[in-house]
Formats: C-alpha cells, structure tokens, sequence
C-alpha cells in the first residue's frame, strides 16, 4: 500500500504507547521539533492494558507545560488506530503537518533565531 | 514515607528568574516514588526552564542531578566538587533535604520545588494519603494499628466525637471517621473490649509542642 504522507516528521518507534513519558515530549522540543504527535492502538485494545491510556495522560501533561513555558500545548496531540489502518496514520498525519503549518515553527526556534541573528 | 507534591512551575521560576546557572537537584528516595521529586522530574523540570527561559530570551544554563538521598551527608557532598558552577539550587526533596542542603552549602541558595505534604501511603495509583504525624509516642499498639493524632481532624484519643455519622467524619463525607476504623478494626480484632479502656491522657511533649526534636542514640555513635 502506498500512501501520500507528509515527509517532514520523524517517525519514532515504541514498544507501546505506554513507553512514552512527559520528557520524550518535551525534549523534542528542546531539540527543535514544532509538533509532536503520539499515535497509540484503539483505546481498549492495548496489549498491555493501559499504555495508550498512560500515553494520553503523559500527552496532556506534556501540553499542560508546554502551554505554562509558551511553548504551546496545542502542538503536541495524542491520536488512535488500529494497526491495520494506514490510510487513517496518514490522515492523521496530513492533519498534524497542517496544525502545525498553521501554528508555524515553534516560538522556541523563533527566540533562538531572534538571539543568533542578534550575535 | 514522606509526601510531596511539585510546586506549580510558574512559582519556582519566579524564584530562579534571577539566576543564571541553576541546578535542578533530585532525590531518589520518598520523592521519587510519590512522583514529585526523582530524577523522572527533575529531567521534565530542566526541561521546561530551559525553554521557557530561551523563549524569554534569557537562556539559562539548567543542569540536572539526581542524589541517592538529599538528607544524608555523604550523598550530599557528592555536589561540592561542582557547587560553585551555579548561582542556585533547586531542590526537588522534601524540605528535610532542601534544608540540609542548605546548612551545608552556606553561600548557595536554596529552592524548593516540591511542596512537603505529610507522612503517607500510596494508597492507589495517584492518591497519596496521611498515616501519621510522627507524634514522638506511638499508640497504635492501643487503637487496632490505626492512628487517631494523624487520621481525626481532632486528634481525639477516646473518640469518636459527636460529628461521626455513617463512619464518616464531620469534615465532610470523603473523610473516614478515624474512630470508626478503629473500632471496626477492634471489632475485626476482636479486642472490641479495648475500645471500652479509657485512653490516659498523652504524652504531647514528644510530639511538636516540644520544639524541634532529636534522636540521639549512643548505641551508633562512634
Ligand atoms: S531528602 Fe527527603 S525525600 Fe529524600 S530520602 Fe531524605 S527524607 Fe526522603
Ligand atoms: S500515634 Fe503518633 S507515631 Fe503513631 S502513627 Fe500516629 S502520629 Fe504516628
């Protein structure tokens, strides 16, 4: 199956959802990420019980500070399927690119470049 | 063990606002597992200031470490080396850690991140709950293990007061009467008859009335 997706994310693979803590999050911002989406199997359908449901908490976190740093927590979103859906991995991720395109890049990229052409 | 909870973010950045280079200092023990103060946190805290201060346009530099325990001395000195590297400390350990810290280190200051709540149990997954208030004599042995001083709002040692209702406490319906756990607990027991013995009056001069208090055991001086 071939799909139209965006090319401009990185896909990062995990176990389980469940493997996804607030730090992951954050430091992909710090590293220079302008979104980040966690995409987990249906809710109710975890081969570990709970780590989609660990991996929405840890998300809603990750959006709470990034919302009190200025960051913003609209960026980062938590995203179900199941594992034979594709097309709906790519929906979501056209989704993603086009949040994130109308957000623009991230204040964090925009206060370094503000300091790096002040230098 | 001891209770804590993280200090809204926006007040520990109030605190460090005039710092350059902070050091974000976490705690393995009590305030790890109560999810407050480990090194879990202590990465997310960095984390977050960092941002917030590059978007501010006043990069920081905002280290982290995580010590085995911060009440102890010799987990403690392992910041010396590297203490005047930084402006501030923020301390993630309950507020015994942060002050030993503190006498310690006598020209660093000292913030703390958490707030210390209580000596408690985890009871489920994310409800941490008082069990006791460190009151210098212990008198579980009489109450079916269930402790009056920390667990009824008055303290009372011959209970339960005229508030109980339904077993629950005039505080509010969320709130167990203490005193009937521990009558349900006698019962369990089957020491109900213990519950008729008057309670003599307590010993409070242990307890925090006394001032601040020490233990001093010569058996492990050296
Ligand atoms: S400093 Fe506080 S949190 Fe850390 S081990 Fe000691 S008592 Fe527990
Ligand atoms: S009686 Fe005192 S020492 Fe015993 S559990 Fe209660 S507060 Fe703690």
């Amino acid at each position: 199956m071939r799909l139209k997706c965006p090319t401009d994310f990185r896909i990062i693979r995990l176990p389980c959802t469940g493997k996804v803590d607030i730090i992951h999050i954050l430091r992909s911002f710090e590293k220079g990420a302008d979104g980040v989406f966690v995409v987990g199997c249906m809710e109710g359908d975890c081969h570990f019980d709970q780590g989609n449901f660990r991996a929405r908490k840890k998300v809603e976190q990750a959006a709470k500070i990034l919302d009190q740093i200025g960051v913003g927590g609209e960026r980062v979103r938590m995203y179900n399927l199941s594992a034979g859906e594709g097309p709906l991995f790519a929906e979501y991720a056209i989704e993603m690119d086009k949040l994130i395109r109308e957000l623009g890049p991230s204040p964090l990229k925009i206060a370094k470049n503000k300091k790096a052409n002040a230098a | 063990m001891i209770i804590a909870e993280k200090k809204p973010i926006e007040e520990i950045i109030e605190e460090i606002k005039d710092f350059q280079r902070i050091l974000i200092l976490g705690c393995n023990e009590c305030v790890t597992v109560c999810e407050a103060g480990g090194k879990k946190e202590v990465e997310i805290l960095a984390s977050a200031l960092r941002m917030y201060f590059i978007n501010k346009g006043n990069e920081k530099k905002i280290d982290e470490k995580t010590l085995e325990r911060q009440c102890d001395h010799e987990y403690l000195e392992e910041i010396r080396e590297n203490i005047d590297d930084y402006d501030a400390i923020v301390s993630l350990a309950c507020g015994v850690g942060v002050q030993f810290a503190a006498e310690k280190y006598l020209t660093t200051p000292l913030v703390p991140g958490v707030n210390t709540v209580c000596l408690g149990a985890n009871e489920d997954r994310g409800l941490w709950t008082e069990r006791c208030q460190a009151c210098g004599s212990c008198v579980l042995a009489k109450t079916g293990g269930i402790c009056p001083v920390s667990r009824c709002a008055k303290r009372v040692l011959n209970g339960p007061c005229g508030g109980s209702t339904n077993g629950k406490c005039e505080l509010g319906k969320d709130v167990d009467c203490a005193w009937q756990l521990i009558i349900d607990r006698l019962r369990a027991l089957g020491k109900l008859d213990d519950y008729e013995k008057v309670a003599p009056i307590k010993d409070w001069s242990t307890d925090r009335a006394g001032g601040p208090r020490t233990v001093t055991r010569e058996d492990v001086k050296i």
